[in-house]
């Protein structure tokens, strides 16, 4: 069980930026005279990543767009050769950087079977074996003799999936597959996923959806602008994930926001919102929350509410003004109101974020900001649930029962 | 429908070339079987010229692919190759017709061609394998290898005799046929069409040895153009 199926040692990659490379012979003779005073810019794509990743593991790579997860799985899959470094790889290797690889749109489905179950490794027998349970699988045999150019987007993919779950294979490096396809297609990728953990195969599963890297992965990685910033457990992985981008705004200035966090036209603004403390353990029973708005007009019916998220980003509770009957005073352009709320300490250990709106009648957004604050909340034991809520319990005697 | 085109193409250059040179040139009066003797040159140019050119932008055309799997990349190459091959058999049955009706004798002799078919794909493949991997650094290398197969195709005995070029130097024909190409052209004709044809060693004054030369550039020219491809595919995944 503990033997190592692939072994990263040390791994740098830098990649020449595209302006500094002379890509014609033309170029050689006349950028002689630039080249020579030019420093060459590098990118460095991956810096000195080491890691292990034990045989039967599911292994999770995560980090956010561009900071190398990709270029990681390609060194690994022997597509990119490391600048420094070395990998060692154990077992027969199959990459899905992308389903369906080598599908040629000119062919048809049928032809694509065979074509693709060759990228894979299978010889024409073996194709022809299984190509009936592929078709089923796909439930496209009515358009096998259809040219692939036809299909659907969604037909391809089924297509090129139940050609890859046929891939025998020991390392499975798979890369965003679950992008792509509706809810039953994930679904099925989902179910794969059960059974490659199942069969103790190795994958090496590159992905931005926390919920799917905490389930399955056993172990992952996470890397920021090319280092490796966090390994471990893939909960904890995934939550420093999470925490990327979030921590930053602790402390965030309401002003400077970013707009697509910010909506409303701004009749009443959010002028201020603070918490109490910054992160909550298993003492603290309550949370303090004040918000603080400024009107800039003469809004009607004015209400004021959040909605806590946890790292996932689900919103697990929400409350409002007029929850509680609370019919706010009428604010006159230039005012500001204070309100305080008390929230129990419901929290699941993790970071937590809080959206803040102000709304009138009708339903009309004066002002939301998401993501407008956030906490920790720090707990010894974990449940696995959404929230911890406060539950009483009455333990009765001991009774005997039956008439004797 | 390819494989028509493939068999077509060289006819029709034949049937033009022969007009203009055979013809109004009067090339053919002092060569005996003309036709033959000039179809024969252009199949095996066409052979290489098929191999080299279809290869260049061959690696980077399959780019989406290398990207994403890893496999050995020589397999592209062989791959235009072996098409290559294909068609040259084909051609070479319309060139057995054009020998029938010409009325040129066969004898064991013919079959002399087939290690000099095996040098010219030596010659070919390295040169593909230079080229290809040249191109996915430098783009305008098509463009250029379109120049020299063109000068090429005037610099080698294919249209013209060499006892043309010797009636003018002595020595230039000499040099010329040093060159792989040429050599295996001529050598093709001598043991295939006529034995009159003027080979390699009749300019070296008989030497045997001076083989050598232009089989062992092929050779070199594999083997380095190999080392160039095996060394830069390595990189491909990333600048094609």
């Amino acid at each position: 069980m503990d033997e190592v199926a692939i072994r990263v040692e040390n791994i740098s990659k830098d990649f020449l930026l595209p302006h500094e490379k002379v890509n014609s012979v033309k170029g050689l003779f006349t950028g002689i005279t630039k080249v020579s005073n030019r420093k060459k810019e590098k990118q460095h794509a991956l810096k000195n990543i080491s890691f292990e990743i034990n045989r039967g593991e599911f292994f999770g790579i995560v980090g956010r767009n561009g900071s190398g997860k990709s270029t990681l799985l390609k060194i690994l899959a022997n597509i990119y050769q490391p600048t420094s470094g070395k990998v060692y790889t154990k077992g027969k290797l199959v990459p899905f950087i992308e389903l369906g690889v080598g599908f040629n749109p000119e062919l048809s489905g049928r032809e694509n079977v065979y074509l693709n179950g060759a990228m894979l490794g299978f010889s024409e027998k073996e194709v022809d074996a299984m190509y009936n349970s592929i078709v089923e699988f796909a439930e496209l045999k009515r358009f096998m003799d259809q040219k692939l150019k036809n299909y659907s987007s969604g037909m391809q993919v089924r297509l090129a999936f139940s050609m890859a779950i046929r891939a025998q294979a020991d390392i499975l490096l798979i890369d965003e597959v679950l992008a792509v396809g509706d809810a039953d297609f994930q679904r099925k990728c989902y179910d794969y996923f059960k059974k490659l953990k199942k069969d103790k195969k190795t994958v090496v599963f590159v992905s931005h959806d926390m919920a799917a890297v905490k389930e399955f992965c056993d172990k992952a990685i996470l890397i920021e602008n090319g280092t490796l910033i966090s390994s471990g457990d893939s909960r904890m992985v995934a939550d420093a994930y999470s925490n990327l981008f979030l921590e930053e705004s602790n402390e965030r200035d309401l002003n400077k926001l970013k707009s697509e966090k910010r909506i409303g036209d701004g009749t009443v603004v959010i002028k201020e919102v603070n918490l109490d403390k910054a992160s909550y353990s298993d003492k603290d029973t309550t949370l303090d929350l004040t918000i603080t708005v400024e009107s800039r007009d003469d809004p009607s019916q004015l209400m004021v509410g959040f909605a806590v998220r946890n790292s996932e980003g689900l919103i697990i509770h929400s409350s409002h003004t007029w929850d509680f009957g609370i019919v706010l005073p009428q604010l006159t352009s230039g005012e500001t109101l204070t309100t305080s709320w008390r929230l129990p300490n419901i929290y699941e250990d993790g970071l937590h974020t809080i959206d803040i709106y102000s709304q009138g009648s009708n339903h009309i957004v004066y002002d939301k900001i998401e993501d407008a604050i956030s906490f920790r909340s720090k707990r010894l034991h974990r449940s696995g649930a959404l929230v911890t809520v406060p539950v009483k319990v009455d333990i009765g005697k001991p009774k005997k029962t039956g008439s004797k | 429908m390819g494989y028509v085109w493939s068999l077509l193409r060289p006819l029709f250059l034949f049937a033009i070339l022969y007009v203009i040179f055979g013809v109004f040139l009067k090339a053919k009066a002092n060569i005996p079987h003309y036709p033959a003797y000039l179809l024969l040159g252009i199949l095996l140019w066409n052979f290489f010229v098929e191999i080299t050119s279809g290869s260049v932008a061959a690696i980077v055309g399959k780019g989406e692919l290398i990207r994403k799997i890893n496999f050995p990349k020589y397999v592209i190459i062989l791959a235009v190759s072996l098409s290559a091959i294909i068609n040259l058999l084909l051609n070479f049955i319309v060139f057995a017709i054009v020998m029938a009706v010409t009325h040129v004798s066969v004898s064991w002799h013919t079959l002399l061609v087939i290690p000099l078919i095996v040098e010219l794909f030596i010659l070919s493949l390295g040169m593909a394998f230079f080229l290809s991997a040249l191109f996915v650094r430098f783009r305008d290398v098509t463009y250029i290898w379109e120049v020299i197969v063109q000068a090429g195709f005037y610099a080698t005995p294919i249209l013209y005799p060499i006892s043309y070029v010797a009636s003018f130097s002595q020595d230039v024909a000499k040099y010329m046929l040093l060159n792989p190409l040429a050599q295996i052209i001529q050598d093709a004709r001598y043991v295939m069409v006529s034995p009159v044809t003027q080979t390699i060693s009749d300019f070296w004054g008989g030497d045997k040895w001076i083989w050598v030369i232009p089989v062992g550039l092929s050779i070199a020219i594999l083997v380095m153009g190999g080392a160039y491809f095996r060394n830069q595919s390595r990189f491909f995944a990333e600048d094609v």
